[in-house]
């Protein structure tokens, strides 16, 4: 076989990353998702004092020097960092011949976040106000921009394939993944280190996701307050963190003796084209994402085992979301178990996507469901199986997960477990 | 000058994480402490915030060496 193989048109998962809420490996966020812990509470970080919203789902713990040399480690934006981390692991994972000069040509890096940068760029814009123009780091602008998190990754390890990002706000994740699939499908790479990393938890981030009214000010609550699908829902509780995929071409993977998790069968994506932080009160932005997925896979509503839901818990998100589902879904929608995992972790923004499809093929690969916790009161508007509160046991072979970003951005992928 | 020197080690130390020991005056920024061109903008903002001075970019452009910064600073201190 010639070196790069000509392309299967298929493409697989060989390793996974997470640097999350609920852990800083992808073994330890499972086992506590599954167990319906909560990785929300008090805002640590920053002071919070003086916003309405005084938590979040933070990352706990983090030692970028496991990752970076220690100089490096002090220098870059959380949002690199975690994706460096997320990544490391990844390709340990996949037992990914990073010593192979002629592989690292043909692999490329597709690391996307919603924002970039928010904490270089609050402390460097109070520098510009108080010390002036001439003391702002020489590190902001590339330490701030959405794509060094792929440039970054790139550099680490090597990779001199197609390097790229996406920003699609909340939806970043799932695109990232669905692009970088799409550019092995094609042939451009042979194997994608692909996901999303989001370090919002700063006073511009915070202070602008408050303005927008968007989070939740239930801070009493606490690890309680993210609920989607409940009645008494009030917002999303913000989070960070990152999920990086190694996705390979298959025939490659099961050439090199790869272990394979699952396979990517299915990516669909639309716009909503009704408001700016908005989503479509008919749900037909959502509708029409998942069945351009389930087109591309060539599956019907009967086959979907699990939906891993955008789930926000914000009072609009989820009530829409439910209605696309059934929409797209029909008669079957209410036989199909859907969960937000963001009960558990918060919104992860630019990272959820990416995170959730880590939970998507980790569902595959137990025959686990994770649950919606903190679901107390019915909410006849969101009347699907959300899996309440607890985790449920399922032989499943296909899964879901759907992506929304402000600007009406929408993104589904489709995880196989069966790969033969 | 020498507690000129020791003011300008301590900030290359803070700004480039490395030791003391590491730091002396004939050690060249790129080649031998892994400092780019960003890390000379940021160390020298650094040192114009420790001594309270101006060093203009086209000063900059001809200090290679540890002892070529310090013996500057040193002058306009």
């Amino acid at each position: 076989m010639g070196f790069p193989p000509e392309p299967s048109g298929r493409v697989v998962i060989t390793g996974m990353g997470a640097i999350t809420p609920l852990g800083n490996t992808v073994e330890e966020f499972w086992a506590r998702l599954i167990a319906g812990e909560s990785g929300i509470g008090a805002v640590q970080q920053m002071d919070v004092s003086e916003y309405p919203t005084k938590i979040a789902g933070e990352v706990k713990d983090f030692d970028a020097e496991l990752y970076l040399d220690k100089r490096e480690a002090k220098k870059v934006d959380r949002f690199i960092a975690f994706a460096a981390a997320a990544t490391a692991q990844a390709l340990q994972d996949a037992q990914f011949p990073t010593d192979d000069e002629e592989l690292k040509l043909e692999t490329g890096c597709l690391i996307g976040s919603g924002i970039g940068g928010l904490i270089m760029m609050s402390d460097q814009t109070k520098r510009l106000w108080e010390s002036g123009p001439t003391r702002v780091s020489p590190f902001l602008v590339p330490y701030m921009i959405p794509d060094m998190a792929s440039g970054y990754t790139s550099i680490l390890h090597g990779f001199r394939g197609p390097n790229t990002c996406v920003v699609t706000a909340c939806a970043t994740g799932v695109h990232s993944i669905g692009d970088a699939y799409h550019i092995i499908k094609r042939g451009d790479a042979v194997a994608m280190v692909a996901g999303g990393t989001e370090a919002p938890i700063s006073p511009i981030g915070m202070a602008g996701f408050c303005a927008a009214r968007a989070m939740t000010t239930n801070n009493e609550a606490g690890p309680r307050a993210s609920r989607p699908f409940d009645a008494n829902r009030d917002g999303f509780v913000m989070g960070e963190g990152a999920g990086v995929m190694v996705l390979e071409d298959y025939e490659f993977a099961k050439a090199r003796g790869a272990k394979i998790y699952a396979e990517i069968v299915g990516y669909g994506m639309s716009g909503d084209a009704h408001h700016i932080t908005m989503p479509d009160p008919d749900g037909d932005g959502a509708r029409r994402s998942m069945l351009k997925a389930m087109k591309s896979a060539g599956i019907t509503p009967a086959e979907i085992g699990y939906i891993n839901a955008h789930g926000t818990s914000t009072p609009y998100n989820d009530k829409f979301e439910t209605i696309g589902i059934k929409r797209a879904m029909g008669d079957h929608a209410y036989k199909i178990p859907v969960s937000s995992t963001k009960s558990a972790i918060g919104h992860l923004l630019g990272a959820a996507g990416a995170v959730e499809s880590v939970i998507c093929v980790l569902a595959l690969r137990d025959s686990k469901l994770p649950p919606t916790i903190n679901f107390e009161t019915p909410d006849p508007e969101c009347d699907l199986d959300i899996i309440p509160n607890v985790a449920r046991d399922a032989e499943i072979e296909y899964a879901m997960t759907n992506s929304f970003g402000f600007g009406g951005h929408n993104g589904t992928l489709i995880f196989k477990k069966t790969v033969e | 000058m020498a507690e000129v020197f020791d003011r300008v080690r301590k900030v290359i130390c803070e700004q480039l994480s490395v030791t003391e020991g590491e730091v002396s005056e004939d050690k060249r920024f790129q080649e031998d402490l892994n400092a780019d061109s960003l890390d000379v903008v940021e160390l020298i903002m650094a040192l114009e915030e420790e001594f309270g001075i101006e060093i203009p970019d086209d000063d900059v452009a001809n200090m290679k060496t540890v002892g070529d910064v310090s013996g500057y600073v040193a002058s306009k201190v």
